[in-house]
C-alpha cells in the first residue's frame, strides 16, 4: 500500500536528481479579445510582484527567475501556435424562445412555427447539449391552470427536441406558470409575449 | 494499519463516486482523459467532469469542457489541467473556481462566476497565479 503510494514521488525525485540544474518552468499568459470584441482584464501574480494584462493580445511571461514580463503577440502568432486548441472551444450558452396560441399546449404562433428549423439546425451541430427547457403562461386563467399548461408546453418542446435526433448529454422540463413574465401585465390579461417556452442551450 | 488503511477506503469510496459535477465534455479530439481517483476514462462528449477531476490529453488531444457556471475551457495537446476546486450556486451565481495547468496550454473563456464573484476565480501554472476579470485568455505551461 504504502510502496504504491510513494513511488510517483520516488519517480519525481529521481527525475529531479538526474537533472542537476532543471530550468525552471516558464509560463506565457496572452489575454485575448472576448467573442463579443471587448477585453477583459487579467491579474498575473507570483512572488516576484503582480502585473495586470488588459489590451488584446498583450502577454506577461514568468522568466526562469521568476521575474514577470510583459509583451505583445498577434493575432496571427495565436492563430498558428493555438488554432487547433481554439478551433475546439465549445459553443457558447445560449437560449432560444418560442411562443404559443392561447391557451395551446402544442400549437406554436405562427412566427415561431418558421423559427423551428433554425433552432433544430442549430442544436444538431452540439455533440453533447444540456437543455434546460421552461415554460411560461400569460395572466389569463387561474395560477393552478398556469402552472399546469406550463408545464404541458415545456415538456411539448422537450418531446420535439427529444425527437430530432438532437445529441443532449442532459435535457430537462419545467414550467414556471405566470410567474416570470417577459412583459409584466396586471392579473388577467392576455399577453402574447408572455406565452412562451425559453430552451436554455449549454 | 493495513486494514485501517482498507476500512477509510471503502468509507470514502462513495463519497468520492458521488463527487459533485462542475461541467460537461463538450469536444474531444485525440488522446483525451479524465483522470479520476485513480481512473483514466475517456474524455467523450457529454461524460461529466467533476469537482478534483483532472483532464489530460496526448499529443495529438484537445478537450473542450463547459462549467456549470458557463466556464468554457479547452485543453491543447499534451496538456494536464486540474480543476482543484468548483462551486456554484445557479440561482444567485455566487461560487468559487480554482484551476491548475500542471502542463501544457489552456484557454479559457470565463463565465457567471467570474463576473458575480471575480476575486473567487483563479487560475494558476507552477509560476503564476491568474485573477480574473471576466476575459479571455490562453495559459501556456512549461517549456
Amino acid at each position: 500500500m504504502w510502496g504504491i503510494l510513494l513511488l510517483p514521488a520516488a519517480v519525481i525525485a529521481a527525475a529531479l536528481f538526474t537533472q542537476p540544474q532543471p530550468p525552471q518552468a516558464s509560463s506565457t499568459i496572452i489575454l485575448l479579445p472576448d467573442e463579443d470584441g471587448s477585453v477583459g482584464s487579467l491579474i498575473v501574480s507570483n512572488e516576484s510582484g503582480q502585473q495586470a494584462l488588459n489590451t488584446a493580445y498583450s502577454t506577461m511571461q514568468s522568466g526562469d527567475s521568476g521575474e514577470l514580463s510583459a509583451g505583445t503577440t498577434s493575432a496571427e502568432s495565436v492563430a498558428a501556435e493555438f488554432g487547433a486548441m481554439l478551433d475546439a472551444t465549445p459553443a457558447a450558452p445560449r437560449s432560444f424562445t418560442v411562443t404559443f396560441q392561447s391557451g395551446s399546449a402544442d400549437t406554436l404562433t405562427v412566427q415561431s412555427q418558421r423559427e423551428v428549423d433554425t433552432i433544430k439546425a442549430y442544436l444538431l451541430t452540439l455533440p453533447a447539449s444540456e437543455i434546460s427547457v421552461i415554460g411560461h403562461t400569460d395572466r389569463v386563467g387561474s395560477t393552478e391552470d398556469n402552472d399546469q399548461l406550463s408545464r404541458l408546453r415545456a415538456e411539448s418542446v422537450q418531446r420535439y427536441i427529444q425527437s430530432t435526433g438532437v445529441r443532449t448529454s442532459s435535457i430537462e422540463a419545467a414550467g414556471r406558470g405566470e410567474r416570470e413574465p417577459l412583459i409584466e401585465t396586471p392579473d388577467g390579461v392576455a399577453e402574447p409575449r408572455n406565452r412562451r417556452v425559453e430552451i436554455r442551450v449549454r | 494499519m493495513r486494514s485501517a488503511l482498507l476500512l477509510t477506503l471503502l468509507l470514502f469510496t462513495p463519497v468520492i463516486l458521488a463527487a459533485d459535477q462542475a461541467g460537461t465534455i463538450k469536444t474531444s479530439e485525440g488522446a483525451a482523459f479524465i483522470l479520476r481517483a485513480g481512473l483514466k476514462l475517456p474524455a467523450n462528449p457529454g461524460e461529466r467532469v467533476n469537482v478534483s477531476d483532472s483532464i489530460a490529453t496526448g499529443a495529438d488531444g484537445l478537450v473542450g469542457i463547459t462549467l456549470l457556471d458557463d466556464t468554457r475551457l479547452t485543453a491543447g495537446p499534451d496538456s494536464t489541467l486540474e480543476l482543484r476546486r468548483f462551486v456554484f450556486d445557479s440561482t444567485t451565481h455566487v461560487g468559487s473556481l480554482d484551476a491548475s495547468v500542471k502542463r501544457g496550454s489552456l484557454a479559457v473563456i470565463s463565465g457567471k462566476i467570474a463576473k458575480t464573484s471575480p476575486e473567487k476565480v483563479t487560475f494558476s501554472t507552477s509560476t503564476v497565479t491568474l485573477g480574473v476579470r471576466g476575459t479571455h485568455f490562453i495559459i501556456k505551461a512549461g517549456n
